[in-house]
């Protein structure tokens, strides 16, 4: 049984957004022919702003625009209602405009169900899957985060504006033709609260959004939606979203600090799996989530099965969960990324690097004959103590950075 | 010419407009109470910024003003209070609240 609160599966639902869907080619192979997806990625950027300055780096290939596919922006009420739609179909039981209030306990004291706000709405469960996304009250109920975990210097928030532009517009302004689409990343941009923000191409909307740091954001006097102004009038911005209109706003927060935030996954007789389980990858160039909300759903449902199976449905009956996990991606690149969520949230990698690298190449580019060219090195040197990064701190960061993301 | 940046065209929007963009099934029941009176003596008010839809108000007798309706349930509110007992959240009742489309 597959419990949704919304009423259909996606109605809560909010992300950039771009899916990822490769871990769907084992069970539904051609998914691509299917799946209700807005544009196929083909183009990806990587944006770093200051107040005045964009340097982007720009990749384009053609083979993410056939099968199988890379990425592609869809919108969460459509390509989770299909997805519900498949589980459906293969034998679970959808009940949407439901809320789990709580868990339920057998004598013993183990988690045997959850209740609901239905009338006579107790479910007895042998296994309880806690899916229940980043604010996840079943995993907080069952005790399962160590201190610390879920304080609010963890999560992010992402506020995003849907913005209306003809479709002709939106191939002109990015450069791209059919259902090819362009995913924009920006490190800076979003004014004295660390995080980042982001722009991606729907077939006829954009979704433009920021990611902005808790408790950070709330220290200061600017408002997300004030943020996102700022973003958009940024000269390299404003000419893509222009004359656009807004029709929708939405919000959603984001699990943020990777592997260090995630529960115990497994207690007897509950898994908790995706943003629940904080498995949301936040590392800067990469904002991956829902493949790994898919993944883990995946393994902690081949693991009850196993448990079921087997009639043991303790932590160690549901032990192939994690297993699983630690076989896959969904772990290992935790594990390999542990510390990129911190670096790419760091003071000087979202406002001293920015500046740096900007400023070297705008004078690495910018001709004042009939001075010679400076070298190289040498507006490095000036550039980074101009923005007062220190010469350790840079040999630190790099070596961070190679670890975090080697 | 002189190139100078131009602040860029948009129609200005309010933010009831913009959040009138976003569709809220409202149920009578309030999913999250805030305790004006915990607000009184608070000075460092992270809500009044940080809820993306807007909804904690400063009263000129240095309360809080609260409507539930046109909520993400997003639970920013709760991380950024420090304040034990402020914020009561719960989701609304199934079915009911914001329903995303093109998101
Ligand atoms: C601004 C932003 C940008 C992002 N960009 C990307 C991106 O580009 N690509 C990407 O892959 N990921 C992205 N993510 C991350 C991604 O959205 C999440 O990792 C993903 O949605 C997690 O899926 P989930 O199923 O675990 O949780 P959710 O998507 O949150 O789903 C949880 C579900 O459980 C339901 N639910 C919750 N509580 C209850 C309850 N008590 N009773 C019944 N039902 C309940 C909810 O209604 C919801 O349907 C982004 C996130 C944000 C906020
Ligand atoms: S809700 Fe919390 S942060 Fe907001 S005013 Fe009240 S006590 Fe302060
Ligand atoms: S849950 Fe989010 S939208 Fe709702 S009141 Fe709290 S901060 Fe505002």
């Amino acid at each position: 049984m597959l419990l949704e609160r919304g009423p259909f599966a996606g109605s809560k639902n909010m992300y950039g957004g771009v899916v990822y869907p490769r871990i769907l080619d084992q069970f539904h192979p051609n998914w691509w022919e299917e799946v209700p997806i807005q544009r196929w990625i083909t183009r990806r950027s990587t944006m770093v702003l200051t107040a005045t300055q964009a340097m982007t780096v720009d990749f384009r290939t053609q083979a993410w625009g056939e099968p199988p596919y890379n990425g592609a922006t869809a919108y969460r009420p459509d390509f989770d209602h299909w997805l519900a739609g498949k589980a459906e179909a293969d034998g679970a039981v959808l009940v949407t405009s439901t809320t789990a209030l709580g868990l339920l306990r057998d004598e013993a004291g183990r988690i045997a169900g959850v209740r609901t706000d239905r009338p006579d709405g107790d479910i007895h469960a042998d296994v309880v899957i806690a899916c229940d996304g980043v604010n996840s009250f079943l995993a907080k109920e069952a005790d399962l985060f160590g201190p610390g975990q879920t304080e609010a210097g963890n999560y992010t928030v992402g506020v995003k504006e849907t913005i209306a532009l003809p479709k002709d517009v939106i191939d002109e302004r990015f450069g791209v033709r059919d259902r090819e689409g362009v995913d924009i990343e920006i490190l800076g941009g979003t004014g004295g609260v660390n995080g980042g923000g982001f722009l991606y191409t729907n077939l006829d909307t954009l979704a433009v959004g920021v990611v902005l740091k808790l408790p950070a954001l709330g220290a200061q006097p600017r408002r997300p939606e004030e943020i996102i102004a700022d973003l958009k009038a940024h000269a390299a911005i404003a000419p893509l979203v222009e004359g656009g209109t807004i029709v929708e706003y939405s919000a959603h927060l984001i699990p943020e600090a990777g592997r260090s935030m995630m529960p115990r996954l497994t207690t007897d007789g509950m898994l908790v799996a995706g943003d629940a389980a904080a498995m949301c990858l936040a590392a800067g160039i990469w904002l991956e989530g829902v493949n790994f909300a898919m993944a883990s759903g995946i393994y902690a449902g081949e693991a009850a099965a196993d448990a079921l199976r087997a009639g043991d449905t303790s932590a160690a009956g549901l032990a192939g969960y994690e297993r699983r996990l630690g076989d896959t991606f969904v772990l290992r690149d935790h594990e390999k990324l542990r510390r990129a969520p911190g670096l790419v949230l760091s003071d000087r990698v979202q406002h001293h690097y920015p500046q740096m690298i900007a400023n070297v190449v705008e004078r690495v580019f910018r001709v004042e004959n009939p001075r010679p060219k400076p070298g190289f090195r040498r507006i490095v040197r000036e550039e980074r103590k101009r923005a007062g990064i220190g010469l350790r701190d840079l040999a630190r960061d790099a070596w961070a950075g190679i670890r975090s993301f080697g | 010419m002189v190139l100078v940046s131009r602040r860029p065209e948009w129609p200005e929007i309010s933010f009831e407009e913009r959040i009138g963009t976003t569709r809220f099934d409202v149920h009578e029941r309030a999913h999250i109470v805030v305790d004006g009176s915990v607000c009184t003596d608070c000075s460092t008010r992270e809500c009044i910024v940080a809820c993306p839809a807007n909804l904690f108000v400063p009263t000129a007798d240095g309360g809080i003003v609260f409507n539930y309706e046109q909520c993400f349930e997003c639970g920013t509110c709760y991380l950024v209070c420090n304040r034990e007992g402020a914020i009561t959240w719960t989701y609304p009742e199934g079915g009911h609240g914001v329903v995303f489309a093109r998101t």
